[in-house]
């Protein structure tokens, strides 16, 4: 097989459009309240934005975007936001992820429901970046090209 | 009987495409092509599951300011389209450890059709 | 107030050490084992709490998120999922004591990985058995497969290849579950367990309701070796490594059989099951020729990895022949059986285990005699639970398959007792031909081969597991009356 040869077309098409994908994706995340959305699809768009850089780039570009081992630390952090949040709700004395018993003061609880699913979505959506973006390391590791 | 074709015209295309997965995971010889058929089975079930969730004249499950929200029958039923994101999540995460297993498989023997890894175990 | 939360810390545990793992096991990896010791010993502890204090008021419901059901997920911690749980907990734990050496010696520099995932195995087994809501089930087991095939990939050469297998095959059965539960949902529009079980009734004979009964069971028939259905097993339990074996293999195909078990009993019922199709019957039928059909295959393996996974397919077929039954004998026989057999078949993984440690393979043709000079312990609780699965009394093999029996004089099946007997008489078969080589001294060769050997037992870490299993058949053979009389009540009738 040939090596494969870095176009500046390919890559400069794929520089213009990473971060507006990257903007939608956390669009997509904030807005999961009021319109189709939430952490898994706002995750897969932030993870499309990343893949499309080391795609197009190699890694050699990608590099100064996401490095290879700041994945994993993230990932972890996603499912610990969701943990956290949960094992706060059941400390509190309610069940585990009941949203009402979170220790926001001052808010009625339909409010500081939505700010705990809130919370969820944001610690999904980091995680299935990460995680989506980690599959790809792993499987282009030890490859000579890209 | 073109009713009951026509009538139910989710549901063939919901067969139609489990038959090709299950011919994709049954009678092709290279293990990237039985992981494609069974993505598309996954699909499949997927697409049942949407299907099921439509209604006649009824609209996208975002509260809208002009129909009061008791009146449900005017909103499409949510809960099997958040199944069916879980169950995509669970689809994209198997062909992740498909592809990792393959990538091992070829490390490992160097080819990924089926009779030849066969003869190469045994 | 740690008992109202008690079905969701068991999972939660879980969880909490998959994450711990990683961050401690990048830092320092030797560290990962402990702490996998650790999480698994904590959720026995809390499993065994959980089933006397469920002994004692009754059966817990966790609402999750503080949503009622049927709008809610919701754990159900009732007699069938304590049971299930108790004994998957405290298997897990004695195997991971007992894999710290052998994750040294077959895949070093990959624990971590390894016990993580492990962890998440574990969580995913303990949510397929305490949930009460269906698809969430299906979460739970697709969770606890890809587990699985990670843990089998991580293992001897042809180990990637037989994981794939198992993926294609497993994920094809996870699917067609799932299929069975968009039938039911559409029928019935909950997908509670309690609340369906209770509407189903007046959707007897609807041809979704049919149809939705038979992909649940095929699909996860898949996962529970049902005769046909069993083909990924053998690969799959022989590449693998040691450890991973005995943690799957008694494991996996229990939980499983407990799906099959709640769908039946508790949400379709005895009577519903068999209104339009007799398919109870077909379940019986399919898991007799699958008792004969592994027996066979057992006794003509020459590799004791492959033999003992040739001999799960059979002794799973017991199980799911007392759930077809569907009397309260064939109901306690079956649930004993799962008792037994997880305790058996882990600690003749692990033999396995400790003689591949030593002598670097497992092959029954070239065990000679100098094994019972050079790992006293090891054959001895080999010989344990071999006589158990055999079912000789006083030991625990017996009893289940006494209450089989009963169960099958009960219904007036006699296929199923003349079955039972038969294969008996083939386990004892490719047991005792294990026993005779090590234990009898071959009249025609050397002295010198048996007597020169000397001691050379394997560690105690990897010692201390395979004893306490095979004492503890003893002990459950004694107190066979006790655990009965509990599984009596369990049964939902």
């Amino acid at each position: 097989m040939r090596r494969q040869e870095e176009s500046p077309i390919v890559l400069l098409g794929s520089r213009l459009l990473s971060p507006y994908i990257m903007l939608f994706g956390l669009y997509v995340i904030f807005f999961g309240h009021y319109s189709p959305g939430g952490g898994f699809q706002g995750g897969t768009l932030l993870a499309a934005s990343i893949l499309l850089i080391r795609l197009a780039g190699g890694r050699r570009v990608s590099r100064l975007q996401i490095q290879e081992f700041a994945t994993t630390p993230l990932a972890v952090f996603g499912v610990i936001i969701y943990f956290a949040t949960g094992l706060v709700a059941m400390i509190m004395g309610g069940y585990f992820l009941d949203y009402e018993m979170l220790p926001f003061t001052g808010m009625e609880p339909a409010m500081v429901r939505y700010w705990g699913i809130l919370i969820i979505e944001v610690g999904i959506g980091l995680a299935v970046m990460a995680i989506l973006v980690m599959i790809y390391d792993n499987m282009v590791k030890g490859e000579d090209y890209a | 009987m073109l009713d009951f074709f026509l009538g139910h015209y989710a549901y063939w295309f919901v067969v139609i495409l489990m038959c090709v997965g299950l011919y994709g995971i049954l009678f092709k010889k290279n293990l990237v092509k039985k992981t494609i058929g069974l993505a598309i089975f996954q699909v499949s079930v997927v697409l049942y599951f949407v299907s099921i969730a439509s209604k006649w004249g009824a609209t996208v499950p975002v509260k809208d300011s002009n129909i009061p929200v008791e009146q449900v029958a005017n909103y499409l039923n949510p809960l099997p389209h958040t199944l069916m994101l879980t169950a995509i999540v669970v689809g994209v995460a198997t062909l992740g450890v498909a592809f990792t297993l393959l990538m091992a498989i070829y490390n490992r023997y160097g080819t990924l059709d089926e009779q030849e890894l066969l003869e190469k175990i045994q | 107030m740690i008992d109202s939360h008690l079905p969701a810390l068991i999972a939660l545990t879980f969880v909490l050490f998959a994450i711990l793992i990683p961050m401690f096991g990048l830092w320092k990896p030797k560290s990962s084992q402990p702490l996998a010791v650790l999480g698994s010993g904590i959720a026995s502890v809390l499993s065994l709490y959980a089933f006397a204090t469920y002994l004692q008021t009754g059966s817990i419901r966790y609402f999750f998120g503080g949503w009622e059901p049927p709008v809610g997920i919701e754990f159900v911690y009732d007699g069938l999922s304590g049971f299930f749980v108790l004994v998957i907990n405290t298997v897990a734990f004695f195997v991971l004591i007992h894999s710290r050496q052998v994750a040294r010696r077959e895949f070093p520099g990959k624990e971590m990985p390894y016990f993580a995932l492990a962890m998440l195995a574990l969580l995913g087994f303990n949510g397929m058995i305490l949930t009460g809501d269906l698809f969430n089930l299906y979460v739970f087991l697709e969770i606890s497969s890809l587990a699985s095939y990670g843990l089998i990939a991580i293992g001897s050469r042809p180990a990637p290849y037989a994981a794939f297998r198992y993926l294609i095959i497993g994920t094809a059965g996870g699917t067609l579950y799932l299929l069975g539960v968009g039938f039911l949902y559409t029928v019935t529009g909950t997908l509670n367990i309690i609340d369906m079980a209770a509407m189903l009734p007046t959707f007897a004979t609807n041809t979704s309701v049919v149809a939705a009964l038979v992909l649940m069971v095929v699909g996860i028939g898949v996962k529970a070796a049902l005769f046909p259905l069993h083909g990924w097993l053998p690969d799959s339990y022989t590449f693998a490594s040691s450890s991973s074996t005995a943690l799957i293999a008694p494991i996996g195909t229990k939980v499983a059989a407990y799906i099959l078990f709640r769908i039946v009993f508790y949400l379709f019922g005895v009577e519903l099951t068999d209104a339009v199709a007799p398919i109870t019957t077909v379940i019986g039928i399919l898991a007799a020729i699958g008792i004969l059909y592994g027996s066979i295959m057992a006794i003509a393996q020459t590799e004791m990895k492959r033999m003992l996974a040739y001999s799960s397919v059979s002794q799973i077929g017991y199980i799911i022949m007392g759930l077809s039954l569907a009397n309260p004998l064939g109901f306690a026989g079956a649930l004993l059986h799962v008792l037994n057999h997880a305790v058996m078949k882990a600690c003749l993984f692990l033999v396995a285990g400790n003689l591949r440690m030593k002598e670097g393979h497992s092959d029954i043709s070239k065990f000679n005699d100098s094994y019972r000079k050079k790992y006293p312990w090891t054959m001895a609780s080999f010989s344990v639970a071999a006589i158990s699965m055999v079912g000789l009394p006083p030991l625990a093999g017996f009893f289940s398959k006494w209450y089989l029996a009963l169960g099958t004089i009960d219904n007036e099946n006699w296929i199923f007792l003349a079955v039972i007997l038969i294969s008996s008489l083939l386990n004892a078969v490719y047991f005792f031909r294990i026993l005779e080589k090590v234990y009898m001294m071959n009249p025609k060769k050397d002295q010198k081969e048996g007597s020169d050997a000397e001691r050379n037992e394997v560690g105690f870490s990897m010692m201390f597991p395979t004893s306490v299993l095979a004492i503890a058949l003893f002990v459950i053979g004694f107190a066979n009356a006790a655990i009965v009389g509990i599984l009596f009540n369990i049964f939902p009738m």
